[in-house]
């Protein structure tokens, strides 16, 4: 078993590698002539919203409970990093330990944020806590207009931009890989079971405010850790953009790849973050376009596209080479 | 020995429990008998604290449960099977039965409770990797016992067992009882089938809208008239 757990996680580290160099050499020999630079902003952007999505796949598919408000955890997040960035930007500290400090600290203060939401709301379920989450992320929306060291109603500008693709790619795949790991974690069946039925969990031991609140922060810290990226990648920012909108895509995104898949996530999020970019000319119907795709999930695909279905490339290798059937999935 | 004095449980304005006494002795099987409403299930829900009591008194060997954090109570050795078949749809059987072994830390004891399990109940063996949602009413209450079993409890409440399955399933059920309490394990068992939990029990309650109005020895009350009259419909 560890001997097929490890080959496991070459496979994997090997996959991405040659993910990871195909897109470097693709930008690097600018085989998409003077659009490469367009090109790596989608791939930018493609990261960070992975990251929100899978975090609110934490909420959505596991813990079962709807946020409508993770925009607001990811502007806390942006505007925290934003402002320890300017304040030390210019103290001489290597771009890479500051763009780490910046995700850190805008993943922490995110955190913090949860936890604080998280206890006061948590024994609310379904639609009375999708409620609170649309209003926490409005208060969030409307303090952030008013502090002065966040630029207040204006567009704080000027922040350092330390968010580039090669090291996003790297922080993503840290991110995902983390929640991935907390899911098949003991937390995670604790947090499936509370989902499945809070009676029977509390029955067995489960102390559930705890672990939902828990979820809650987790989730929190890695739509920090976006929002951190997107601070740093925009260099310019408006408290309107975290607006109730942007949290519903990114909810969007998570049904329409599939609660509970972080596949779907992953892919859902890259995928509909391409797409208005590549469909520039429709812009002003996206919208439309999301809400007749949900529509139509919804009743086709209730689980979502890839259900709670997991990609897993030492399975499909494993398949091609005829070995290892009954192989244990991984990512 | 699990002692209950003089509980009060609301609900809201609503008085639930109105005062019962009761007391249920190592390797002794109780049962609560009575009707939908009764307070069977509130009564069980307050010992193992998923519902917070007004007033009285709940101690097992000497541990004021009233006073215990809800998830600590299932370390004390009291398991509880909820009403309704509580499993977990979404989850395989083996996680279903993990769970039950939450509050457990050691790999090999786990694992060892969980072969006891299988023992007991093949079928959960048999689809172990099932997901829990699709099995039938009695693999589910099966599953239910086993995951409550999980726990190496002392002390097994359980919420009527026979509940919504067929005649033949409902035995089968008071059989694992039967078995469970040979193991050692002392058994508080809420049921509306009065005849088969009296016919099984040393000792039974009869609850009636939140008080307790007969008690005795249970084969006695099978030959009593109130309950014979309102219970066993003779």
């Amino acid at each position: 078993m560890p001997k097929k757990i490890k080959t496991n996680y070459i496979i994997n580290v090997v996959g991405l590698l040659v993910l990871f160099f195909a897109l470097y050499a693709a930008f690097e020999t600018k085989v998409f002539g003077s659009r490469t630079n367009y090109f790596m902003g989608i791939a930018t952007t493609a990261c960070y919203t992975i990251i929100v999505v899978t975090s609110l796949n934490l909420l959505v598919g596991v813990m079962g409970e709807f946020s409508l408000g993770h925009a607001g955890f990811m502007s806390v997040g942006a505007y925290a990093s934003a402002v320890l960035t300017n304040a030390i930007a210019d103290k001489g500290i290597p771009t890479f330990i500051l763009f780490l400090l910046a995700i850190l600290t805008g993943g922490i203060a995110a955190a913090i944020t949860g936890v604080l939401v998280g206890i006061p709301t948590l024994k609310l379920r379904g639609d009375y806590l999708a409620i609170v989450t649309v209003a926490f992320a409005e208060i969030i929306r409307v303090a952030f207009t008013n502090f002065e060291i966040t630029g207040g109603g204006r567009t704080m500008s000027g922040i350092a931009k330390l968010s580039n693709f090669y090291w996003v790619f790297w922080v993503m795949v840290i991110c995902v890989t983390i929640m991935y790991m907390f899911i098949r974690s003991r937390f995670g069946r604790t947090v499936k079971a509370i989902r499945e039925d809070y009676i029977a969990a509390s029955a067995s031991g489960v102390n559930v405010t705890f672990y939902k609140v828990l979820t809650f922060t987790v989730s929190a810290f890695f739509a920090g850790i976006g929002g951190a990226i997107y601070a740093h990648y925009m260099t310019a920012m408006i408290p309107t953009s975290f607006n109730f909108m942007y949290s519903a895509e990114f909810l969007t995104e998570v049904i329409i790849g599939g609660t509970g898949s972080m596949t779907g996530s992953v892919i859902g999020a890259a995928f509909l973050s391409a797409l208005p970019e590549m469909m520039r000319a429709f812009a002003r119907y996206r919208m439309l376009g999301y809400s007749i795709v949900l529509v139509l999930v919804m009743i086709f695909k209730p689980g979502g596209i890839f259900g709670t279905w997991e990609f897993s490339l030492s399975r499909i290798l494993g398949k091609l080479t005829g070995k290892g059937r009954k192989e244990a999935s991984s990512k | 020995m699990l002692e209950v004095k003089d509980l009060y449980v609301n609900y809201g304005a609503v008085e639930a429990i109105k005062g019962i006494s009761f007391c249920v002795k190592p390797g002794e099987i109780v049962t609560l008998i009575g009707a939908n409403g009764a307070g069977k299930t509130t009564t069980l829900h307050t010992i193992s604290g998923l519902t917070k009591a007004k007033s009285g008194s709940i101690t097992y060997n000497d541990h004021d449960l009233l006073k215990t954090e809800p998830s600590k109570i299932i370390t004390l050795g009291i398991a509880h099977v909820p009403e309704g078949r509580h499993v977990f749809p979404q989850m395989s059987v083996e996680d279903n039965l993990q769970m039950g072994a939450y509050i457990s830390n050691n790999k090999d004891e786990i694992e060892e409770s969980m072969k006891d399990v299988y023992e007991k109940f093949p079928r959960l063996k048999e689809r172990r990797k099932q997901l829990a949602g699709t099995l039938s009413g009695g693999e589910q209450q099966m599953l239910a016992v086993g995951r409550a079993l999980m726990s190496k409890p002392s002390i097994v409440l359980m919420d009527e067992p026979s509940m919504g399955l067929s005649p033949l399933l409902v035995k089968e059920v008071f059989a694992i009882i039967q078995e469970i309490h040979q193991a050692g394990i002392t058994v508080l068992l809420n049921e509306q089938n009065a005849k088969m939990a009296l016919s099984i029990a040393d000792r039974a309650y009869v609850l009636e809208t939140g008080t307790i109005s007969i008690s005795g020895d249970a084969k006695e009350l099978l030959q009593d008239e109130r309950v014979k009259k309102a219970y066993l419909g003779q």
